[in-house]
Formats: structure tokens, C-alpha cells, sequence
């Protein structure tokens, strides 16, 4: 970041999809990508005269369960409102949400960067309906027709509003990034924002160094990864800065992230703010939230992405940093304590995952459990190198070749095989000096137990360090020993 | 006497005694649409093939004997304003022609399983907005007790339909009394149920904190055998109340003797028909002959509840029909060169004159910087009303006054002057908005045309409405006027 004699506000506004079985008021499936357009509708949905909205609870649980994880304080009584607008993808003239009594505020959500500890405050956590999508031919400006897809709407969806705290795109990316991880942990949602299942949006001002008073903000819109939140909040800094700087005013407005370009492009003006004309949505009684059931969904709540990398720190002696890497995705810490339980040395796990696997994955915007490689054949493979049967360098090969097959097993087995000590003569003298070393057991082979067997050979692998060819061991004990 | 005149409770009988057939019955019925169908336009669509399997699958629920309810093979007729399965649905407006639900609202399912038949959808003011029935997108409703004048609204086609013999009984829907007003004016029997005792699940919304579907009849029990079917929870209306429901017939008869029955002072307002006052003293009267106790009570905030009404049901409204936008159903304009063109052009295409009117008083109530002003006080007013019900049944069991200040007026009296209009529903407005329910009864005839009496009772107490409303038909002849179109009753 450019040194500036501004300092930067940036507050977030992030949409999450409630992962539930049904939609937020109907029965509908909430399936929308996978089904055939309006395929999952019905007349609730469709906002056909005369429907209704009935609450699915299961999303409010959501939704109160992801408030109580960010520190949020629950009402004890709570109320939709409409949200009044025209526009195609919104069946209903309305979307039904939440206006001045959500069904949480007051939280905050903490993360690091380059470690140094950070908090952003949250505003609240509300719920509303997701609206159905629009299909334009051609460019939206010169589209002769429109298709409209109700699918998504009614889907249920969380807006989580931040306070203006974060002062850095780094911190803005590092907020979303914990925030996704923490709904993860919860089950609310998957955390994938390329299919809009997690959506961002960004308020951006500058405001003098020292000043009380916000600048004009533009909020951003349009970015779906980590990589664009951090590059379109470090554009919108260059360009408020070199508006200010020769003199100009910045225009309240919606600006979109153009990621092949890397630059916003202004959308639509907000001089004439939008008048959605909110009032309490007269079709559902408003709701009282008892303690008891907030009490039920708190000590229902999992681990936490914080609560784990402590844990991490202090039962494998991993360090913050990795420890706070491996919990930034639910998935990569489960993949690592996958691992562990397998039987890898936490360390030797903690820096395949965090080195040439992730930077495998990142150049390929891949997450970890899109990978072919499972946690035991990255376990197998430690083993390997940690045996001295393959060397680190051969390991880091093995692993390119693993990463980018289809299956990892053949390259994995190659991998052992090509380090084994397979010919008679060599392994002959190992299995002599085992016998000979071991008369006992030899002995009790010969009498008859098979156990006795399993111990020579394991203690020939030893001597081999891993590498003899335990078939060709196999045979030659039973040569030997009659 | 003709079949189509006569009542629920008696076609039952003679159904149930094999005297008739419900196709015969409805037969008649149809025959009578046919006849007086061009004077009253009392319906907009009439569903002959629909009521004729329907009737028929009820003679075979008689013959058979089983699962036989107070309404199998009764022709009934359902306000444009509720979702019949497969049958258009407009709510009297030109933007829904050609809309044709995939559902079937709550209470036209629960009718469907009593094994009721139904004649089709009747006229009434473009989304249930207006009192005179002019307001309908396609044609007027005529009165069947003079053709020149109007039958009150918005259910007026449901209540002229049962005036006029096209139907046996009706459902209708009152936001601000468009259940009581036109039964007032057709001398039908109307009632709004308590906010919450029936299902709005498939009713097109209007001002959904009010509307309220009920029924309207040709006498009290078989209002009560109507409401029997129609009322309770259901699991698709998050407002409709668990309440449980009571026999509406067990106690009908019970009288009135040692009740005490409150008389609003409010409610005898400026320009009140002199007939209307005599007749509502009159009935008074009865009451204390009948061994009630009569006694003044104050609603003292009556008179802020028309401007409360005009606050909260036009903005509920401007919400509730932003969804006909022409892109889904119903009609759309076309020639819009975007979609914001081509939503006005459909809009000014589809709506009438009184709905864009509520429209923009709603729109304009709920503005950023109006909000405080005009919605949230008018729901301030509401809270005032509720609690001046609630004092007011403190002392006394059911409240008494005249439905409509005015008998039946000519068609295109008050098209003009829409507060005029509004005046009409100056004393069924309040019910609505104290969540109380309300019955409108006929109390007497003015130079040939009906005047009704309005009882109130408390929230959820609909059986003391149809009990008191019962003990003055028992005692008054009143109820067996009939229009000049279904002829004078045997």
C-alpha cells in the first residue's frame, strides 16, 4: 500500500447462503444450480397472489448460531420487515428482510495480520430472502430480452454488516477470510464466493489522517475472491487518493470490480438515495427469540477457528502463524489433523500442507479437499522420506507427480518400489544377520507361529531401512528357517 | 318456492332426504344466473362445468351416505379476490386478466372437502378497494333491490349474487367492511371474522394486517355453518390463530335475555340516514323486549379511525401490488423500451383510477421522512382503538350500531367525490382495525331498500355476534324481505 497522508475506512458487507434443505418461506428446495430453471418454485416463492411466507427455523438457527460465534448480542424479540424496489429478479415487488430489529448486533470478529492481532466490530447479522437470477442477451446495456430464473429466490440468506474498522485491504481481506472460515465451522455455509454462495461488498472512503469525520464512501461491489476484495479496496485507495490529491470530490456511488481490467468502473449513482420504504412485514407476527433456545444453539456451537488454533499451538507445538494458516479453512485443519491421526508428525504435516501444497493449490485457485491427494497418501509419502527410504528431494518430485495425476497411488507406489531393495543377494544378508540376531523367534517360526514371522520381517524392514521388498523378505524367510 | 331461493340448513334437508339432487339444485341455481346474470353482473366468470362434477361427485357423497357435510352440494360463489385451482382469478382487475392460479386458497380447499360447489368467481371492486362496487375493473355490480343502484362493496357481487338468487351463499372479503356494507345493502346476512380466525393463505391481498375473508348469507345459521367451514389455523398462514373454534350453532339460539349490549354514541355520525337511525332505535327496542340490557358506551378515538385506515391499508397496499409488474402473469403492456418503461406502461395499462390513488397515498406514507408521521401514528391510532374495544367489552357483551350510515345510492352518486365514498365504511372500519368481528343483519327497509344492523363482539367471539345477531331475526321479520329479482320469499 502507497504511503498517504489519508488514512483508509473500509467497512464490509458480506451475504452468505444458509445452508438449509428448504427455502427461507417455502417448502422449495434450496438446489438452485444444479436444477432446471424454475424448476424449484412454487406459488410462495413465485410471489403468486395471494401466498404467504412461513419462517423456516432452520435458517433463523443459522443465522442466530453465526451471530452468537461473531460475540453478537441476541434480542429477545425480533421482526421482518419489506424492503420495498421494482426489478425483475424480485418476484414479490419486495424482498422480505430485516430492518431495525435483526436478529442480532454488537459483535466482533477477530484476525491477524502478519501477526499482528486485529478486530473488527459487527454492526449486526440479519436475514432476508436471496432474489431469483436474470440472464441478459448480450450485454445488460443492449440486451433485447431477459430471462428470468427464480430458483434462488427465496433461498435464505445471512447479510453480516461490519463496523467501519478495518483500515487496510489486507485487513479487509483477512476479516473475510476468518469470517469464511468461521461459517464454515458452524455448517452455515461453504465458503465458496465464485458461485455467489458468499458475496462481499465494500465501503471504501478516505478521510484525512487525525480526522473524526467519515469521508464520502463508494461501495464496491462485484468481488468474487479474496484476491479481488484485496485488489479492488487497493484501487478504489489510488484512485480516491488521486482524486483528493488534485483537488477533486468524490461522488457517493456504487462502483463494480472489473477483475480482468483491475479497476472499478462506476455504476450508479447514490445522490438520489433509494427509498425502499421499509415497513414491518404485516404477514409474519413478529418473534419473541427465548433464552433458553439462544442458550441451545450456544453450547451446540463447535470448535471455533481461534479455539482450534490455540489448540493446535499447544497439542502439536505448531507455531501461531502455521497454526492460524491451518485454521483459516475448515477443511485445511482437518485435512492436518487428518494427518496427524494417521500417524505424520505434526511439523512434517504443517509444512507439506502450508508449502508446496498450498502453493500447488493457490496457482490453481484450488481448495485442499479439491485435491486427489488424501490426507494418508501425503501421510504415506512422509513416511517415506522419514524412513530414509526416499529422499526429501525425491519426495518433493513424487509429490509433483502425485498432485498431478488423477490418482496419487501409482506415483506413490513408484515411488516405494523404485528405493526397494529387491535382489536375493542383498536381502539375503539381511535376513541372516536377522535370523542370527533373533534366534528365538526363528526358532518359534519353526515351530509353527505365524506371529513369529511378522516380527523377522518387521525387524528386516528396520535394518533396511524400509526398503526391502517385504514379499521377497517373506519368501526368504521361509526358505532359510526349516 | 324456487330451490335457488332458499336456505343452507333447508337444501341440506331435502338433500339429505333425497327430495332433490344436488345437480338440480345447483341446475336452478345456474338457471337463475342465467336469467338475471346480464341485470346484476354479479359474476365475473361462472364455472357451470366445474359446479355441475362437483355437484354430481356430491350426489354421489349422498347416495353413498358417508362423509355428508352441513354444505355438500351447495352452490356457493367465491370472490374474485380468492384462488380457485385452475380457475381465473382477477380480483376485478383488467392487470390479472388472464392469470390463472395453480393453487387453491385455504378456505376454497376446506369448502372443496366439506363437497361444496362452486358457481364461479363474483365481482367486486378492483382489489377489493372501493364501497360501491364501481370500482371493478370490468363492469359494476347493479343492486338486485333496484338495478340503478349500487350493491355496496367490494364484495358486491358476492352479495348481490345471494340477493339475487345466483347463489345459496358466498364467501366475500372485508378489509374495512366490504363483507358488511354490501350485505347492509342487499339485506344479506355478512360477517367479518376476528383478524386471524380464517386463512388468508390464497386470498389476493389488499391490506394484509386487515383483510379477512367471512361469509355472506341468507340468514345467521347458515352464516355459522359457512364460518364453520372456513375458520381455524392453518399451517400456511403465519397470522391466521390457534384459537380453537368453537360450534358456531351449539347456543345459536340461546337469546339475549340478561346480556348487556353497549350502544357507541360515536357510531350514530353526521349524515346518517334518518330510516337508518329510526331503524337501528328500533332495533334496540327489541333487544330490551328480548330481556337485554341496553346502555351508551364511548369509542372515543371512532372518529380517527377512517383517516388510520386510509394510512395503514394504502400503504400495505402500494407493497402488496408492486408485485403486478406484467413479467410473470397477468397482462403485460409491451412497446416499454426498458424495464422500468415497461413496467409503468403496464401499470397504467392494468390498474384503475381508486387503486393508483391508494397506490400513491401508500407509496407517500411510507417514505423515508413520512414514515414517523403518517404510518407509524396511524398505527399508534390502531393501538388506541383495540384498547377502546377492550374498555367498552369490559362493561358490556356485544356493541350494536347500523352497518352503513346510508341505504343502497344510485350508481355514479359518488364516483366522484372518493372521501364521500370513503364516508360509507366510516363504522365497519373500526372492527377491522380492533381486531374485534362484526355481523351485519337486516333490521328494516327505507322506501324499498335494505338497512342492516351491525353487531360487534369481542376478539375471537363470533359465536356472541351470531347468538345476539340471532335472537333479533328470531324476533323480527325483517330477514324475509327478498330482492324483486328472487321474488318475495313463501
Amino acid at each position: 500500500m502507497i504511503a498517504t497522508k489519508y488514512e483508509v475506512v473500509v467497512g464490509l458487507e458480506v451475504h452468505a447462503q444458509i445452508k438449509t434443505e428448504s427455502k427461507m418461506f417455502c417448502s422449495c428446495s434450496t438446489d438452485y444450480l444444479a436444477a432446471p430453471p424454475n424448476a424449484n418454485t412454487c406459488p410462495v416463492c413465485l410471489g403468486l397472489p395471494g401466498s404467504l411466507p412461513v419462517i423456516n427455523r432452520k435458517a433463523v438457527e443459522a443465522t442466530i448460531r453465526t451471530a452468537l460465534a461473531l460475540h453478537c448480542e441476541i434480542p429477545e424479540f425480533s421482526k421482518f420487515d419489506r424492503k420495498n424496489y421494482f426489478y425483475p429478479d424480485l418476484p414479490k415487488g419486495y424482498q422480505i428482510s430485516q430492518y431495525d430489529l435483526p436478529f442480532s448486533r454488537n459483535g466482533y470478529l477477530e484476525f491477524e495480520v502478519r501477526g499482528e492481532a486485529g478486530r473488527c466490530g459487527i454492526t449486526r447479522v440479519h436475514l432476508e430472502e436471496d432474489t431469483g437470477k436474470l440472464l441478459h442477451a448480450g450485454a445488460i446495456e443492449q440486451a433485447q430480452s431477459s430471462l428470468i430464473n427464480l430458483n434462488r429466490a427465496g433461498v435464505p440468506l445471512m447479510e453480516i454488516v461490519s463496523e467501519p474498522d478495518l483500515r487496510t485491504a489486507d485487513e479487509a481481506r483477512e476479516y473475510v477470510m476468518r469470517l469464511r472460515a468461521i461459517l464454515q465451522y458452524i455448517g452455515v455455509n461453504d465458503g465458496n464466493m465464485e458461485s455467489g454462495q458468499l458475496r462481499c461488498d465494500a465501503n471504501v472512503s478516505l478521510r484525512p489522517v487525525g480526522a473524526r469525520e467519515f469521508g464520502t464512501k463508494v461501495e464496491v461491489k462485484n468481488m468474487n475472491s479474496f484476491r479481488a476484495i484485496h485488489r479492488a479496496i487497493e484501487y478504489e485507495v489510488v484512485r480516491q487518493t488521486e482524486v483528493l490529491d488534485g483537488g477533486g470530490r468524490l461522488k457517493q456511488e456504487t462502483r463494480g470490480w472489473n477483475d480482468a481490467r483491475g479497476l472499478t468502473v462506476s455504476q450508479r449513482s447514490k445522490e438520489f438515495a433509494e427509498d425502499y420504504r421499509y415497513f414491518p412485514e404485516p404477514d409474519l407476527p413478529p418473534l419473541a427469540v427465548s433464552r433458553a433456545w439462544v442458550e441451545k444453539i450456544r453450547s451446540a456451537l463447535p470448535e471455533l477457528p481461534a479455539a482450534r488454533r490455540d489448540r493446535l499451538v499447544s497439542q502439536f507445538g505448531l507455531s501461531a502463524y502455521d497454526a492460524s494458516v491451518l485454521t483459516s479453512s475448515k477443511p485445511l485443519a482437518e485435512y492436518f489433523e487428518e494427518m496427524v491421526r494417521l500417524g505424520a508428525p505434526a511439523k512434517t504435516a504443517a509444512n507439506w500442507i502450508l508449502g508446496d501444497f498450498s502453493r500447488f493449490l493457490n496457482a490453481e485457485h484450488k481448495e485442499i479437499q479439491d485435491s486427489a491427494i488424501k490426507p494418508q497418501h501425503l501421510q504415506q509419502l512422509i513416511g517415506l522420506v522419514d524412513s530414509g527410504a526416499i529422499s526429501g528431494k525425491m519426495a518433493k518430485q513424487t509429490f509433483e507427480e502425485m498432485y498431478h495425476a488423477a490418482d496419487p497411488g501409482p506415483a506413490l507406489e513408484a515411488a516405494r518400489r523404485t528405493q526397494q531393495i529387491s535382489g536375493d543377494t542383498e536381502l539375503e544378508g539381511i535376513v541372516d544377520q536377522v535370523i542370527a540376531q533373533n534366534e528365538k523367534s526363528a526358532n518359534d517360526f519353526r515351530a509353527g507361529k505365524q506371529q513369529a514371522l511378522m516380527f523377522l520381517i518387521g525387524q528386516a524392514m528396520k535394518l533396511s531401512r524400509g526398503r526391502a521388498n517385504p514379499e521377497r523378505l517373506t519368501a526368504l524367510f521361509r526358505e532359510k528357517i526349516t | 318456492m324456487n330451490l335457488f331461493s332458499r336456505s343452507i340448513r333447508e337444501l341440506h334437508q331435502m338433500l339429505v332426504d333425497h327430495e332433490i339432487s344436488s345437480v338440480e339444485l345447483t341446475e336452478s341455481v345456474l338457471g337463475q344466473i342465467d336469467a338475471v346474470g346480464r341485470q346484476t353482473h354479479a359474476y365475473l366468470a361462472v364455472t357451470r362445468d366445474l359446479a355441475l362434477r362437483q355437484a354430481r361427485d356430491a350426489d354421489d357423497r349422498i347416495r353413498e351416505g358417508a362423509r355428508v357435510r352441513p354444505l355438500t352440494g351447495i352452490p356457493i360463489a367465491i370472490k374474485d379476490v380468492l384462488c380457485v385451482e385452475d380457475v381465473p382469478a382477477t380480483a376485478g382487475s383488467k392487470i390479472l386478466d388472464g392469470f390463472i392460479p395453480p393453487y387453491n386458497a385455504t378456505v376454497v380447499e376446506r369448502l372443496a372437502k366439506e363437497g361444496a360447489v362452486f358457481l364461479g368467481k363474483t365481482n367486486c371492486d378492483e382489489f377489493a378497494m372501493g364501497s360501491s362496487n364501481e370500482n371493478s375493473g370490468y363492469r359494476p355490480v347493479h343492486n338486485p333491490w333496484d338495478l340503478d343502484r349500487v350493491p355496496g362493496g367490494s364484495s358486491g357481487g358476492s352479495a348481490a349474487a345471494v340477493a339475487s338468487g345466483e347463489a345459496i351463499a358466498a364467501l366475500g372479503s372485508d378489509t374495512g367492511g366490504s363483507i358488511r356494507q354490501p350485505a347492509a345493502l342487499t339485506g344479506t346476512v355478512g360477517m367479518k371474522p376476528t383478524y386471524g380466525r380464517v386463512s388468508r393463505y390464497g386470498l389476493i391481498a389488499f391490506a394484509s394486517s386487515l383483510d379477512q375473508v367471512g361469509p355472506i348469507t341468507r340468514d345467521v345459521a347458515d352464516c355459522a355453518i359457512l364460518l364453520q367451514a372456513i375458520a381455524g389455523a392453518d399451517a400456511r398462514d403465519s397470522t391466521s390463530s390457534p384459537h380453537p373454534v368453537p360450534d358456531y350453532l351449539d347456543g345459536l339460539e340461546t337469546g339475549v335475555h340478561g346480556m348487556r349490549i353497549g350502544v357507541p354514541k360515536e357510531y350514530f355520525v353526521k349524515g346518517m340516514e334518518p330510516a337508518v337511525e329510526q331503524a337501528v332505535r328500533g332495533a334496540l327496542e327489541v333487544y330490551q323486549r328480548l330481556g337485554a340490557t341496553i346502555e351508551e358506551v364511548s369509542l372515543p378515538h371512532s372518529d380517527v379511525a377512517l383517516p388510520a385506515y386510509y394510512i395503514i391499508a394504502p400503504a400495505e397496499a402500494s407493497s402488496n401490488l408492486a408485485r403486478y409488474d406484467g413479467a410473470r402473469y397477468g397482462v403485460q403492456a409491451g412497446g416499454g423500451h426498458n424495464v422500468i418503461e415497461e413496467y409503468e406502461l403496464t401499470r397504467q395499462q392494468g390498474f384503475g383510477a381508486e387503486v393508483k390513488r391508494r397506490i400513491m397515498l401508500g407509496t407517500y406514507a411510507l417514505s423515508s421522512g413520512y414514515y414517523d408521521a403518517f404510518y407509524l401514528k396511524a398505527q399508534k391510532v390502531r393501538t388506541l382503538i383495540i384498547e377502546d374495544f377492550q374498555r367498552a367489552f369490559e362493561k358490556v357483551d356485544a356493541l350494536l350500531g347500523a352497518t352503513s350510515p346510508t341505504v343502497a345510492f344510485p350508481l355514479g352518486a359518488k364516483t366522484q367525490d372518493p372521501v364521500a365514498m370513503y364516508l360509507n365504511d366510516i363504522i365497519t372500519i373500526p372492527a377491522n382495525l380492533g381486531n374485534v368481528c362484526g355481523i351485519s343483519v337486516p333490521c328494516g327497509l327505507a322506501d324499498g331498500l335494505p338497512i342492516g344492523l351491525q353487531i360487534i363482539a369481542p376478539g375471537f367471539r363470533e359465536e356472541v355476534a351470531l347468538r345476539v345477531a340471532r335472537a333479533f331475526e328470531a324476533a323480527t321479520d325483517f330477514n324475509r324481505a327478498r330482492s324483486a329479482l328472487i321474488g318475495t320469499a313463501a
